[in-house]
């Protein structure tokens, strides 16, 4: 497993001072390559800069949904073409800059559309999309092909750039710069704002992320409208660049290929890699197929391209973070121990009696194509209490969680959070509304840090904070579970007592009223499981209610306030944990039916 | 339209579609099992077709034996490429990329040695066509349409019945409780990409008694292929010859009864509307 880009790939603390030198570095871009027609250079300069701009425009905006989200599109090919043929057809009747804007909003809207479609599909895989988009592409092209858009002769532009420092080159040239520029802006802004961190959490795992209270659904639809609407922008221009525009070129395998190629060499998960892969390739492309030795310099490209997924998986900029990762480790190890655990804002015991009902499930039945894993359960979890929640293997425990959590819609029933049906309203809406869980199996993001996990979680959950302060939370949190010393690192590089610690804190950095413990003790040693044990209590003593699932009859009897025994998919028994723990049919769902007679 | 007319370009559809299934066999199998999209397996294919028209057109060997030395050099070369996918540990999405990254030099290589201008494979087999009732067979195509069942309907047997093909439908469940009940998950590996370059190999020299030669034409099939694989379930020999055939009859009766430019909006507009409407079965 290779070590890939954490979000950040740097300490947070630096993060505000890296978002300043990015700002300047904009600015200084502007400054240098703005200025640069003012000096009146040869056309081909101007021609050569252009391309690469373009390419740095649609390789970016490919990597805001693809490389992000790891929905990999094979179909940016429609939203430059849409952008070609908007300016083609409506420059006539507009000014430039409504015609190229115009392009831009028209791919955006297409996008919507068709993520609205495909998006919904229940767990879409992403080779599906990478196939619906290359599909798209080929759809637009007949139609375009077929229609008066272009009907088969292709559209001469006869709009003629107005010239700025006397030559129409430096207009477009400009016009690259700018939509390059804004490019690499909006995907900076989106890898470090919510949005961002949302679209890394889909790519590692998306219904963990849902779980976590991260609007996946608009997160990767507002994604696909951006990314489509820079494409869009760029075909515009570009569009007046090559003044003829023929269906075949537009729609050709180039475009779709080569963001994909430049965005994978660069690197796939930071704003920086499309950059550097695209200025790699368009240079090369432009510099050498041209010339007289083109056969053998495409046979360099093509053997380039082998040689660098073979040495680099993470592209460029995967190197260049790898690196960083190394020293941050080696600068910040100690920092982070003998930070004092201090409260954060908003956390607190709960001042609510202890009697009060805080979760009702009400009859809940779900039966996947015939089988029924539960059938009219309906239980209470109270204010403050640690609940337990034991059954034999397959009565329906964790598909019970998977319910109340919200990833699967029940056939019949309610689950009522103090007093609100929260059954139906969509994965990432139920942990907004407080209700988080662990996985029995730890599903840390693989490829972001410790912290950065956490941070996510304090960042989407019932208590949705700023990126700042999701960061003060995460350490809190990590704290309170001891996983502070190893919060650098990578989820893989942890062993499982701390990867289920981490879906601890996870879970409770969402800052839930309820928190479902799926076997958190499953596969501990023994000192390990005294020690989570000890944990949980220290979680109920924050005022959050547990449910506790497991099968570790000691540490139920020890923790639980109240038990439910899950049979076949049926309550058999609910109450005070002795009690219950004696019932018969609870003994027998446990131990099977004594053969003696009776 | 009369129903002749109609009949004769539903048989020039299923005569398209078996080579769309015949040709996108391979991928779909190394997909499946290997989690690779190879996209070099078009520069196989055309590379494949060169050397049949080489050997046919000018050393004249007869275009029977071609395949027979054909198929298992490819096994061999495709065996090589794989063994350094898992040698340098290359993910599905690194996969395109490498694989895209062979199929520029292997296109390159094909100009600089055949030149880019079109080659016609002029041979006394498979010449001509059989008239069946009021229909026109050409033989080549009824020919490359036998071996295109054969070869689906085989693969499909192979991996239903035989270890090998359990071996490998366990392989791709769950590696790592196949290899403890002795799965060599390498060699299987290593088996299915030399199977699907010798597809490629098989696919080829139909390209090249079927159709003029270019090197750049290889991309011109990206679309249809990857369509067919997607709509035949991955991995699936029987989902592909289905599909291949729906894609290749759909698009022929679109070029009878609309016009020959629409044609390409139809296995796309079937695509989608399978993949929306039952995700499932794919």
């Amino acid at each position: 497993m290779v070590k890939n880009l954490t979000l950040a790939g740097m300490p947070r603390m630096a993060r505000t001072r890296a978002s300043y030198i990015f700002g300047v570095g904009l600015f200084a871009a502007l400054a240098v390559f703005g200025s640069l027609p003012f000096f009146q250079p040869p056309a081909f300069v101007e021609s050569f800069l252009y391309l690469i701009f373009f390419w740095i425009a649609l390789a970016t905006s490919w990597t805001i949904l693809s490389g992000f989200s790891g929905y990999v599109s094979f179909g940016h090919g429609t939203f430059y073409g849409i952008g070609i043929y908007s300016v083609a057809r409506l420059s006539e009747h507009m000014p430039l800059t409504a015609a190229i804007l115009l392009a831009g909003i028209l791919s955006a809207v297409v996008a919507i559309v068709i993520g609205a479609i495909v998006f919904r599909i229940q767990h879409l895989r992403g080779e599906l999309f990478a196939l619906l988009t290359l599909a798209s592409t080929f759809i637009l092209s007949t139609i375009v092909l077929n229609t008066p858009i272009d009907g088969g002769p292709g559209v001469s532009l006869l709009v003629s750039v107005p010239s700025l420092f006397g030559s129409q080159m430096s207009t477009l040239y400009l016009m690259g710069m700018s939509v390059a520029l804004l490019s690499v802006a909006v995907a900076y802004s989106v890898q470090y704002s919510s949005l961002g961190r949302g679209l890394f959490a889909v790519a590692d795992d998306e219904s963990v992320a849902e779980a976590q209270g991260i609007p996946t659904f608009a997160y990767k639809l507002a994604a696909f409208a951006i990314s489509a609407f820079l494409a869009g922008v760029a075909g515009g221009i570009h569009a007046l660049f090559i003044s003829y525009v023929t269906v075949g070129e537009t729609f050709s395998i180039t475009v779709p290929l080569y963001v994909l190629l430049m965005s994978v060499l660069g690197g796939t998960r930071h704003w920086a890699g499309p950059c550097i892969g695209a200025t790699l390739i368009a240079s090369a492309t432009y510099l050498f197929v041209s010339g007289d030795y083109a056969l053998v310099t495409k046979i360099a490209i093509g053997a380039t391209l082998v040689v660098a997924t073979l040495v680099m998986p993470g592209g460029i900029m995967g190197v260049v973070s790898r690196f960083r990762r190394i020293n941050v480790d080696q600068t910040t190890a100690v920092a982070g121990e003998g930070k004092p655990i201090s409260q954060p804002p908003g956390v607190g015991p709960a001042g609510a009696s202890p009697e009060s009902v805080l979760l009702k499930c009400e009859g809940i039945s779900l039966a996947f194509s015939g089988l029924r894993a539960l059938s009219q359960v309906s239980f209470e979890v109270r204010e403050n209490e640690i609940l337990g929640l034991v059954g034999p293997n397959g009565s329906g425990k964790s598909t019970l969680i998977n319910v109340i959590s919200g990833f699967y819609r029940p056939d019949e029933g309610h689950v009522f959070l103090e007093g609100r049906d929260v059954a139906y309203i969509g994965g990432h809406r139920v942990a907004r509304a407080g209700i988080a869980r662990t996985y029995q199996i730890p599903r840390p993001f693989a490829r972001l840090s410790v912290r950065e996990n956490v941070e996510l979680a304090a960042m989407f959950g019932a208590a949705a904070s700023n990126p700042q302060r999701a960061a003060d939370e995460a350490d809190y949190w990590l704290a309170f579970v001891g996983l502070a010393d190893r919060a650098d690192a990578l989820p893989s590089e942890i062993n499982l007592h701390q990867r289920k610690f981490l879906e601890l804190a996870r879970a409770l950095a969402t800052q839930p009223r309820l928190i479902m413990l799926d076997e958190v003790l499953a596969g501990l040693t023994p000192p390990e499981v005294s020690k989570a044990i000890d944990m949980v209590r220290r979680i109920r003593d924050t005022g959050t209610s547990i449910i506790f699932v497991e099968h570790n009859m000691r540490a139920v009897m020890e923790l639980s306030d109240r038990l439910i025994v899950i049979n076949q998919g049926k309550k058999i028994a609910d109450g005070p944990p002795r009690q219950v723990m004696n019932q018969d049919d609870v003994v027998s769902a446990y131990l099977g039916v004594p053969h003696v007679a009776a | 339209m009369n129903a002749n007319l109609l009949a004769q370009s539903a048989l020039s559809g299923l005569f398209s579609g078996g080579l769309y299934a015949l040709l996108g066999l391979g991928l779909s199998l190394s997909w499946r099992f290997l989690r690779i999209i190879n996209l070099s397996h078009f520069a196989m294919i055309f590379l494949a077709a060169y050397l049949t028209y080489q050997c046919t057109a000018i050393w004249k060997i007869n275009p029977y034996l071609v395949p027979l030395f054909l198929i298992p050099l490819f096994f061999v070369v495709a065996a090589l490429q794989q063994l350094a996918i898992i040698r340098f540990g290359i993910d599905e999405f690194g996969s395109i990329v490498a694989t895209f990254g062979v199929t520029i030099v292997v296109e390159a290589l094909l100009q600089l040695i055949w030149s880019a201008d079109f080659l016609r494979l002029e041979t006394d087999h498979l010449k001509g066509s059989m008239v069946l009732g009021s229909l026109l067979v050409p033989w080549a195509d009824a020919f490359m349409f036998m071996c295109a069942v054969t070869t689906c309907v085989g693969a499909w047997g192979l991996l239903r019945f035989t270890y090998i093909g359990k071996a490998l439908r366990a392989n791709v469940e769950n590696p790592a409780i196949a290899s403890i009940f002795g799965v060599q998950s390498r060699r299987l590996s290593l088996l299915v990409a030399g199977s699907a370059g010798g597809l490629a190999a098989f696919g080829g020299v139909f390209i090249a008694l079927l159709f003029a030669l270019t090197p750049s034409q290889m991309y011109s099939w990206f679309g249809v292929i990857f369509a067919t694989v997607i709509m035949g379930g991955l991995g699936s020999p029987l989902g592909v010859l289905v599909a291949g055939l729906l894609v290749g009859v759909s698009e022929s009766f679109a070029m009878a009864l609309v016009a020959p430019s629409w044609a390409p909006i139809v296995p796309f507009t079937l695509m989608v509307s399978l993949l929306t409407l039952r995700p499932g079965r794919i």
